[in-house]
């Protein structure tokens, strides 16, 4: 997902018998439904490992911004362009939202950044495949804002207060970008034989890579086992997968466009399609940092950052200069 | 990197009259780059009429420890809620 393959710290879930009173009386508000807050107690594992998941989910959504980024100046039309800007915007905000979130956990937004740009932290792999035609624009918004909406509606329900505020916030404004990708779609498989096949074109590019979004299966993994009893994964990413596919194939038929997978079929008995995992040797390469746009977007991070300095350093000295001289903080 | 753009807290009123609100926070060099930050992070969708920003280094909370004395004295003040007392359905509306 955004978060792909975070490790809890620890090895395994333990009993009630070898827990601490206080991860006790923790796994007990877990369990209850109770909202876990910044300055309540928690397990250091727990907080070390939200850390890693939204920081991931965060950096996500600000290197998620470059694909769709590069389309915003070749827009086919102003209103195209209008609301291409708007969904952009969005994702900064996205990540805005989940940094603050990050940082209730005792870990700088400075720091965020810079393990970013030193590239200790990842982002999703999917946004190291390139957006190459305007339909790309169109299979960005259905097939990666909507692996995303999959596995951020169950987020809404974390245990860690301020992640969930984060994701209800979020995910009222998901529903915009996929609509508008979906919509990006229908023009263009509803238009010139050129545009449908760009569209069939796009649709065979971002599948596999949007599957792999949720990570490789995770059902016998102890990390994904201790981060579900703490209520900060929700489901296994094989069923977020499956329930991806089975959303979006009937999507795809009525478009007229074919998912590049022999074979995926309806399996009656499962009341599921069947479909083919990704080619996972690919995936472990794009994390690894060897997908066809890793370097480019670190770059891209870090020449933004770079080249904002001397505004962060002006605004800082202005802000200094009309407080006057204040007491150390 | 010490010289981090400091947090802010930022609270929102909505269209309807309704107390700020608070809705997140944000990084700005000042109170005047933080409401205008907060209008494009907090009010993209018309979410607002009015904005509030605060230093987050300026807030004290209680601390979670002082949640039994402080809020367990209004548990057994039951008397406080209206449907503690019963009044009879001939008395109409009350
Ligand atoms: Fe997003
Ligand atoms: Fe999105």
């Amino acid at each position: 997902m955004y978060a792909q393959m975070v490790k809890s710290t620890g090895s395994g879930i333990k009993s009630r018998e070898e827990m601490s009173p206080e991860e006790r009386h923790f796994q007990d508000r877990v369990d209850a439904g109770e909202k876990i807050e910044p300055k309540d107690w928690m397990p250091e594992g727990y907080r070390k490992t939200l850390i890693r998941q939204i920081g991931q989910h965060a950096h996500s959504e600000i290197v998620g911004q470059l694909p769709e980024g590069n389309w915003i100046t070749r827009a086919p039309t102003l209103e195209r362009k209008a609301i291409l800007l708007a969904k952009v915007q969005d994702e900064a905000g996205h990540g805005l939202y989940l940094y603050c979130a990050a940082e209730t956990l005792g870990i700088s937004r400075d720091e965020l950044t810079r393990q970013l740009l030193s590239g200790k932290m990842k982002y999703s792999s999917i946004f190291n495949y390139p957006t190459l035609t305007w339909a790309d624009i169109g299979a960005v918004g259905w097939l990666v804002d909507g692996a995303a909406i999959m596995n951020q509606v169950p987020l809404q329900r974390t245990s860690y207060g301020p992640y969930s505020r984060a994701m209800i916030r979020i995910c009222k404004e998901e529903s915009f970008h996929q609509r508008q990708g979906y919509d990006i779609m229908m023009k263009m498989a509803n238009g010139t034989p050129e545009q449908r096949r760009m569209a069939q074109d796009a649709l065979d590019r971002f599948w596999y890579p949007s599957l792999m979004m949720f990570g490789p299966s995770d059902a016998e993994s102890v990390h994904s086992a201790q981060s579900m009893a703490w209520k900060i994964k929700i489901n296994t990413n094989d069923e977020l997968r499956q329930k991806f596919v089975d959303q979006t194939v009937p999507q795809a038929e009525y478009l007229g466009l074919t998912v590049p997978d022999p074979d995926l079929k309806w399996n009656e008995a499962r009341g599921h399609y069947d479909f083919s995992e990704p080619d996972w040797e690919e995936f472990f390469e794009v994390l690894k940092g060897n997908g066809p746009c890793n370097v480019e977007r670190m770059a891209a991070r870090r020449k933004a950052w770079d080249d904002g300095a001397w505004v962060r350093e002006g605004l800082m000295a202005h802000a200094a200069k009309h407080r006057g001289p204040v007491a150390a903080e | 990197m010490s010289n981090e753009l400091p947090l802010w807290e930022i609270f929102i009123r909505g269209q309807h009259g309704m107390s700020h609100r608070h809705v997140g926070s944000l990084h700005a060099s000042d109170a005047e780059m933080a409401i205008r930050h907060a209008r494009d992070v907090y009010t993209r969708r018309n979410e607002g009429v009015s904005i509030w920003v605060v230093r987050a280094a300026d807030i004290t909370a209680s601390a979670p420890g002082e949640k039994g004395p402080l809020f367990d004295p209004s548990n057994d003040k039951v008397y406080r809620h209206p449907t503690f007392f019963d009044i009879p359905d001939d008395v109409g509306a009350m």
